[in-house]
């Protein structure tokens, strides 16, 4: 079952399309999507997850997106939340487990264990009750990691998870990928760094405001593919793979 | 020795800082406080309104209940307005706050005046709800206040895990199925509940830093979200109980204005606190 179908979906941000009829299969495995700024690729992730207003259809593992909701996970862009909030490493993880929390109180005991758990995973268990404020910019990006594995999802969307972050927590970040693709996750990750692509990912989506290829990373990710999406102005430290 | 009179502010007060020392701080972890700030210039209209409508029907015009369910329809509606011109897109919502909250309240002082030029004694202390008199709040209007407080503490802690979610990524806890429009609109309600009752007693000019000070004081001395409510609620509580006695010790402090001082002198202790730290 095809964990994502994206079926003529188009974005307009007032007058001005950011997205026009993307339709794409998302495959099993480790996809990176790339493009450059503004080419929609944070907004296709939102769209598809219905997070902001969009024509086209969205199918998650065959049925809609309320009926796989626990099957899906998303990592949003670390910036996109006041990391000056009032909350541990391990209260941010616990809410991937709010839907199975009671209206009242605590979290169930299972429920903590499993956000601890999700903390291990990135290696963080060691702060696990250190206030987010206080963690750095890595540590952050894998508590929002952490959170995204904890909701045990099937479908991992994931919105630059290697962005700003240093060498050793990105080759962290990237084993924690590697393994879940390999007990079978899906994960689809919005990528900047073209040079890495092919260190990384199977698959490739090149994405400038429409699909300018699909495919896997060795019949997409092509110098003259590269051009098509980027453009030619771009430097060639891209190119080097 | 504290009179029967005083103990009754004094309790109403302490009700209504411990009500809005809760719901403050969800109120200014998804950055509402401009918002409460409009609700409650926005209820005048409401609450002159109904003490005009009052008059007419000939009932008594000091009774609250009527008056404060005419602030509350007016901030709903002063809230709508926000929410409508902003949607047009052709301003912001800060814009659309001052827009709103400027002109709601000018239509308020315009009734006042246009009540008070009226025989009958239908304005008698409509005024107060601009700067707020607590010293004339009765026993029945303390026992309401505890009631308020007793519904604030009890709904945040019952919706503590959606409110959580909602303030700290909104996204995040729609992807999981949270309802953000109904969860955002249960808040907007507990704001609007703590404005409208604290109106006659800190009134509407000042009943926002009711839902800022003590929450953002306990924000400086808590890394975590059940610690600062707790603080929160103890904070808002002591500067109710302390602006109400400083309040009936100074004949003619606004209670109001008494209480938001001791809050005052809460956040700037905390600030000077978490500079040491």
């Amino acid at each position: 079952m095809t964990p994502l179908s994206i079926r003529h979906l188009s974005v307009f941000y007032g007058e001005r399309p950011a997205l026009e009829d993307v339709s794409w299969e998302v495959p099993a495995g480790l996809t990176a999507i790339i493009g450059p700024n503004g080419a929609g690729k944070s907004t296709l992730l939102k769209a598809a997850l219905g997070l902001i207003g969009h024509q086209g259809e969205a199918r998650f593992f065959g049925t809609t997106l309320d009926a796989a909701r626990a099957r899906v996970g998303y990592l949003p862009q670390r910036a996109s939340v006041d990391w000056d909030f009032p909350a541990s490493a391990l209260d941010v993880v616990s809410m991937a487990r709010t839907p199975r929390t009671r209206w009242w109180g605590r979290l169930p005991r299972r429920e903590r264990d499993a956000a601890r758990a999700a903390l291990a995973e990135v290696g963080l268990d060691a702060l696990a009750d250190r206030p987010i404020g206080q963690l750095s910019g890595g540590q952050q990006q894998r508590v929002f990691l952490a959170r995204c594995l904890a909701q045990e999802a099937d479908l991992l969307l994931m919105d630059e998870p290697l962005a700003a972050v240093d060498a050793a927590t990105e080759r962290e970040i990237i084993r924690v990928l590697q393994k879940l693709v390999q007990a079978g996750k899906s994960i689809v990750a919005v990528h900047h760094d073209l040079a890495s692509v092919p260190h990384i990912f199977q698959h490739a989506l090149m994405l400038n405001g429409r699909v300018i290829a699909a495919g896997t990373v060795a019949e997409v990710f092509t110098p003259a593919m590269i051009v098509d999406t980027y453009g030619p102005g771009l430097s060639d430290d891209g190119l080097a793979a | 020795m504290i009179s029967h009179n005083t103990l009754v502010v004094v309790l109403g007060c302490a009700a209504l800082g411990v009500a809005s020392g809760a719901v403050g701080c969800f109120a200014l972890l998804r950055g509402r406080a401009l918002l409460a700030d409009a609700m409650g210039h926005a209820a005048l209209p409401g609450v002159v309104g109904a003490a005009l409508l009052g008059a007419w029907w000939g009932t008594d015009p000091r009774a609250l209940p009527p008056l404060l369910l005419g602030g509350a329809v007016a901030g709903t509606l002063g809230l709508w307005a926000v929410h409508a011109l902003a949607a047009t897109g052709r301003i912001r919502q800060d814009a659309a706050i001052g827009v709103v909250l400027a002109s709601f309240y000018a239509l308020g002082v315009v009734g006042l005046s246009v009540i008070q030029a009226m025989p009958a004694g239908a304005q008698a202390g409509l005024s107060h709800f601009i700067l707020g008199q607590a010293a004339t709040m009765r026993t029945q209007d303390a026992w309401a206040a505890g009631g308020l407080a007793l519904v604030s503490v009890a709904a945040t802690v019952a919706l503590f895990p959606r409110l959580r979610a909602l303030c700290f990524d909104a996204e995040f806890a729609a992807l999981q199925g949270l309802n953000i429009r109904r969860t955002d609109a249960a808040l907007m309600g507990l704001i609007l509940l703590v404005c409208i009752a604290g109106l006659p007693a800190v009134g509407l000019v000042l009943v926002v830093a009711l839902l800022v000070l003590p929450a953002a004081t306990a924000r400086m001395l808590n890394h975590r979200l059940p610690g600062m409510l707790a603080t929160s609620c103890a904070v808002g509580g002591t500067a109710g109980v302390l602006g109400a006695l400083i309040s009936a010790g100074h004949q003619g402090w606004p209670t109001g204005a008494a209480v938001v001082l001791v809050g005052m002198a809460f956040f700037v202790a905390a600030l000077l606190v978490r500079r040491e730290a």
